[in-house]
């Protein structure tokens, strides 16, 4: 990774002093190894700061929605699962392609830092990767992790390839693999309605609305949002009841059907840690089971299952499914 | 969350009825004057096309205390816009399967086609599904605490 950064600082670097940019997307150093930042670098002296590694999880086509409208030409680095924003957000005309200079850059799974920390780590100050060994350094020894165990949980069943770049920079192909990212929607849809529910419930009653899943998705890029209405009856920042959460991820939930590239950034930034994928991931696989597979963001054309129909689409009634076999 | 308890003698459901300007809402006007009955506590609420239901609305339903949610267009190819209730079904497809991945019972929810003509259709229909959340109970689940408190 030491390496694909070198050469993203270099391109940077060449594509600011040529003024063929105006300002370059890209990830920033935290005050921990493990929490990179993303960020805008304008001059070549701000690239001192740019980092890109394992902890670089954070999709950074949202933040193109405001940057594009600067003055000048955009400069981005694109993971793989970043491209299917993009292309949803050109598609919903949020971004100017023509404004902006995608680097596809290699992905290879990022890590977890909560996972890594749960696995008896309770100080990181470096993680180094060697193919599956994540070797921790920290205070009171080095450990060494088995990386499936500590990636991303959206990196897990991720098989993203990248959809769109102007260039690229990708110095390692990650291996073809098999996943299954409906594994667990399907073992969900296995119980009984009332297990389900009180699956949810213990779920959702974590949620303590601070608004984070809405923030950071990439698909949530209204203006103004119903959320922030305060007479909606659905804006409250306390749990005080138990219906405002579960009405809340529904609507948020309903509000990106179609149109979720299933990035799992959502998952990613819950402070309590709901599996908010698992929602999104239900609309995507019962889109896929009646409408025929389509994956949100592998073009920047075309209708959304929402916006289109066909005479012969199952009946609401008949595509409930789900219940206990 | 946690869900409500209220002791109920009889249970009678409070049933919320979006119906179609163009189309069920006649026919429930039809089922009216062939005097042909439907349960009183069918609420029915007139919307210019089924495709003017926003899926929040159907949970607002169920928020307000509702026990059944159904949903009454044109049948397919018939809209008076043409295309609404095409729109429709996929919205209500998506919807209804995710209430009940989320554990709310599937029987709450319907989605029926009713034409103008189909006076004794829609009797039929609201009494199949009061009776069907009738059997099924109250909806505890995704009623507001505080509305039930109200009662």
């Amino acid at each position: 990774m030491k390496e694909v950064e070198l050469k993203m600082k270099e391109r940077a670097k060449a594509l600011l002093e040529s003024g063929e940019v105006a300002r370059v997307v890209g990830w920033k150093k935290g005050d921990f190894c493990f929490d990179p930042s993303p960020a805008t670098f304008e001059t070549v002296d701000e690239l001192n700061e740019f980092v890109y590694d394992y902890f670089c999880g954070a999709n950074l086509s949202k933040y193109l929605i405001q940057i594009a409208k600067k003055e000048g030409k955009t400069a981005v680095f694109l993971k793989p699962c970043d491209t299917y924003s993009f292309n949803q957000l050109v598609k919903e005309h949020r971004i100017d392609r023509e404004k902006i200079y995608v680097i596809a850059v290699e992905c290879l799974a990022k890590l977890d830092i909560e996972k890594i920390k749960a696995a008896g780590v309770s100080v990181v100050t470096g993680v180094e990767v060697v193919d599956k060994d994540v070797n921790v350094s920290s205070p009171y020894g080095n450990v060494t992790l088995y990386k499936p165990d500590v990636v991303l949980t959206k990196c897990a069943t991720c098989n993203k390839t990248h959809q769109v770049k102007d260039e690229e920079i990708i110095l390692h192909q990650r291996p073809a693999r098999e996943v299954d990212r409906f594994a667990e929607v399907v073992k969900l849809e296995n119980m009984t309605p009332d297990e389900r529910f009180a699956f949810w419930r213990e779920q959702l009653s974590k949620c303590i609305r601070c608004n984070a899943c809405r923030n950071v998705c990439p698909a949530c890029s209204c203006v103004k949002c119903v959320f922030d209405n305060p007479n909606s009856g659905i804006a409250a920042k306390a749990n005080d009841d138990k219906f405002e959460e579960q009405l809340f991820h529904v609507i948020r939930a309903f509000h990106v059907s179609g149109r979720c590239t299933d990035c799992g950034e959502c998952s990613r930034v819950c402070p309590q840690n709901i599996p908010l994928h698992l929602l999104n991931r239900k609309f995507i696989k019962d889109i896929d089971t009646n409408y025929g597979e389509y994956q949100a963001g592998e073009t920047s054309e075309g209708k959304t299952p929402l916006t289109s129909y066909t005479e012969s689409d199952i009946e609401p009634n008949d595509a409930v499914n789900g219940e206990a076999k | 969350m946690q869900e409500v308890t209220t002791e109920k003698k009889e249970f009678v459901p409070n049933i919320v009825a979006f119906c179609c300007n163009w189309c069920s809402y006649a026919g429930a006007d039809l089922a009216g004057s062939s005097r042909l009955t439907y349960p009183a506590n069918v609420k029915i609420i007139r919307v210019p096309c089924s495709c003017r239901v926003n899926p929040s609305f159907v949970l607002k339903a169920f928020q307000q205390g509702a026990d059944g949610v159904i949903l009454c267009g044109c049948h397919p190819g018939d809209c008076h816009y043409v295309t609404g209730n095409y729109y429709t079904r996929r919205r209500m497809a998506l919807l209804y399967s995710f209430l009940n991945y989320l554990g709310i019972e599937k029987e709450r929810t319907r989605l029926e086609w009713v034409s103008a003509a189909e006076g004794a259709r829609f009797s039929a229909v609201m009494n199949d599904f009061v009776k069907t959340v009738t059997d099924l109970g109250e909806n505890k689940r995704l009623t507001d605490l505080r509305v039930k408190e109200g009662e």
